[in-house]
């Protein structure tokens, strides 16, 4: 079988993740924010594909599409969609976003530059038609406790929503 | 030249999906088989459900353009085609133009994992049922895309309604798929799959359709699918997103022409992906009907008729309307009409009779058969039972079909536990 991983897709699907996500923080208007984040995110789920990991791919569609619906409805029910394209945008901490995305970028020349020492090259450890049995084993073999905490977290997240929005449970 | 016939030929006799066997010429195939059919299964779609709730409601339904209205769909098209495209003036452009493509492309997209035959589906992914779910979700970003863009208030009431439904039958809906999913696992081995042609074959390797295995458990996770496949989906007796009477039309009220076709369109193709999700997870999927019971080469020769008996069975019935059309002159070129129609029935029905044939397209059959049985009832449902009011939906989502999808869940694990260990120790 031809690989399908080729580097033309991947500086296409890298391609549209940057420059949605560029889209995201510069729109105006939320609504077309929230629109160019799931372009990102579709990218970065064919990314996920062409990593041999169809499963995470999977989940992030599934997900994300739900994720970002919730954000849709946000948008629509809690923002003034006409004032806030109006709105200057405002960015107070500009210094501190500048190190931050500095440091960044230097972190990632340098694993760039060094990766191979830290990173050692081998062949794919696990073949592709194994990944959702192999992500099952792991997460409730190997990391049962921090996955059941995961877990946890989350429903306390849930119950806390709720009680915060009833008045009377 | 050569080697490009020899490429092609390099898949014949394949028991691998082009798309898993990585032969683009085949998918290409595959892909333009399926759109193609799929099409046409949606025309069929608007005429019969026209036609049958007519005759639900004591009415003849369409009749004026071809035999028994059968151009109907034919004359809709073109209509839609020539009418003009209306944009509102307040209107989020983009958004408003890029909508109808979204769901259409969600809708489209699922059949690439179908499963129509063992090697009859354009691919087999490892995650199959798992990308149907998430993919066919994505059609509610269209849906609230175009609610949104419309600037008006029915759309976008209609696609609020839309949205919050769906977050609401998904999570039914996937406990229900886990469970199925679950079965799949109770082999020597122990690894179940989501693989959709790996599901259908789990189900044949454990002689069981899903729907009767742990009976009632594979009953109720079937009950709790087609319950929010019919939500999923936007159709009556749940189809408050585009409620006639409160809102217009919903979602699409804005869009007219070409654009509104493509969300009937989109409509349609989901309804039957959520009917093939729930075919192939548990009613066996292209398996005929006593696979292992009725197994012996009498009973293949007998199942291997019924393709052809049902299109000759069809041909049957538009003789025998073309023999009942009133003998006046005027109806003349709609007689031989039906009675043609008939003919080209009759004669994919003899060609259906042929072994070679026959072979080949019984899976895709008995696949087309069991689905079709849905869309039927998603007729009769719209025929038979009254709009939900939205808090009963909700009530119905989280308070009827969750708890019963966690039960069902945990149930089917603790039996399925308990056989293997009982059974197989």
């Amino acid at each position: 079988m031809a690989p399908v991983a080729t580097p033309f897709f991947f500086y296409l699907l890298s391609g549209i993740m940057l420059i949605g996500g560029i889209l995201v923080i510069t729109r105006k208007n939320p609504v077309h924010s929230a629109l160019a984040l799931i372009v990102t995110l579709l990218a970065q789920a064919s990314i996920y594909l062409m990593l041999y990991a169809p499963f995470v791919a999977g989940v992030q569609i599934i997900l994300y599409a739900g994720g970002i619906m919730v954000l849709f409805l946000f948008v629509i029910m809690l923002v003034s969609i006409d004032r806030s394209v109006k709105e200057r945008q405002f960015n107070s901490q500009w210094i501190v976003g500048m190190i931050a995305a500095t440091a960044l970028g230097g972190l990632f020349i340098a694993v760039f530059m060094k990766g191979k020492n830290i990173f050692p090259e081998h062949a794919l450890p696990v073949i592709e038609n194994d990944n959702t049995q192999n992500v099952a084993t792991m997460l409730y073999g190997q990391y049962m406790f921090a996955f059941e905490i995961a877990s946890l977290l989350l429903l306390v997240a849930i119950i806390g929503a709720v009680v915060m929005a009833k008045k009377r449970i | 030249m050569g080697q490009i016939i020899q490429y092609i030929q390099s898949y014949r006799h394949s028991d691998l999906t082009p798309g898993a066997a990585g032969n683009m010429f085949w998918a290409l195939v595959y892909i333009m088989l399926v759109f193609v059919g799929l099409s046409v299964a949606v025309i069929a779609m608007n005429w019969l459900e026209r036609k049958i709730l007519a005759h639900m409601q004591v009415r003849l339904g369409p009749m004026r353009v071809g035999p028994h209205g059968l151009l109907q769909p034919i004359a809709d098209a073109i209509k839609l085609l020539l009418k003009e495209d209306i944009m509102p003036a307040e209107a989020d452009a983009l958004i408003f133009w890029v909508a109808p493509f979204v769901v259409v492309l969600a809708a489209f997209t699922v059949f690439v994992v179908v499963p129509f035959g063992p090697t009859h589906a354009i691919t087999d992914m490892n995650i199959g049922i798992l990308f149907m779910l998430g993919v066919s979700s994505l059609s509610v970003l269209g849906i609230v895309m175009a609610g949104w863009a419309s600037n008006s208030h029915y759309p976008l009431i209609g696609a609020l309604r839309s949205s919050a439904q769906m977050v609401s039958y998904e999570v039914a809906m996937g406990l229900a798929v886990v469970s199925a999913i679950l079965m799949t696992s109770l082999n020597a081995d122990g690894t179940g799959t989501l693989s959709m042609i790996g599901i259908v074959q789990a189900q044949q390797a454990q002689h069981e359709w899903f729907i009767f295995k742990f009976f009632p458990l594979g009953l109720l996770a079937f009950f709790i699918f087609a319950v929010a496949m019919v939500a999923e989906t936007n159709r009556a007796p749940f189809d408050l997103a585009e409620a006639e009477s409160e809102l217009t039309a919903g979602f699409h009220t804005e869009y007219s022409g070409f654009r509104w076709s493509l969300f009937f369109l989109a409509e349609y193709s989901a309804m039957i992906a959520v009917s093939s999700i729930a075919v192939t997870l548990w009613l066996g999927g292209w398996l005929r009907p006593f696979p292992n019971l009725l197994s012996n080469s009498t009973w293949d020769l007998v199942f291997s008729l019924f393709p052809g008996i049902t299109f000759l069975f069809f041909a049957a019935i538009c003789f025998y309307n073309a023999a009942r059309m009133p003998k006046h002159p005027l109806f003349r070129i709609q007689t031989v009409g039906l009675a043609g129609f008939g003919a080209v029935l009759g004669l994919i029905g003899l060609i259906l009779f042929i072994p070679a044939v026959s072979i080949r397209v019984q899976d895709i059959f008995w696949f087309a058969a069991k689905v079709a049985g849905f869309m039927y009832m998603y007729i009769w449902y719209r025929g038979t039972f009254p709009r939900y009011r939205f808090d009963q939906l909700m009530h119905m989502g989280w308070k009827v079909l969750l708890p019963m999808g966690l039960g069902v869940l945990v149930l089917t694990a603790s039996v399925a536990l308990l056989q293997e260990k009982l059974w197989h120790p």
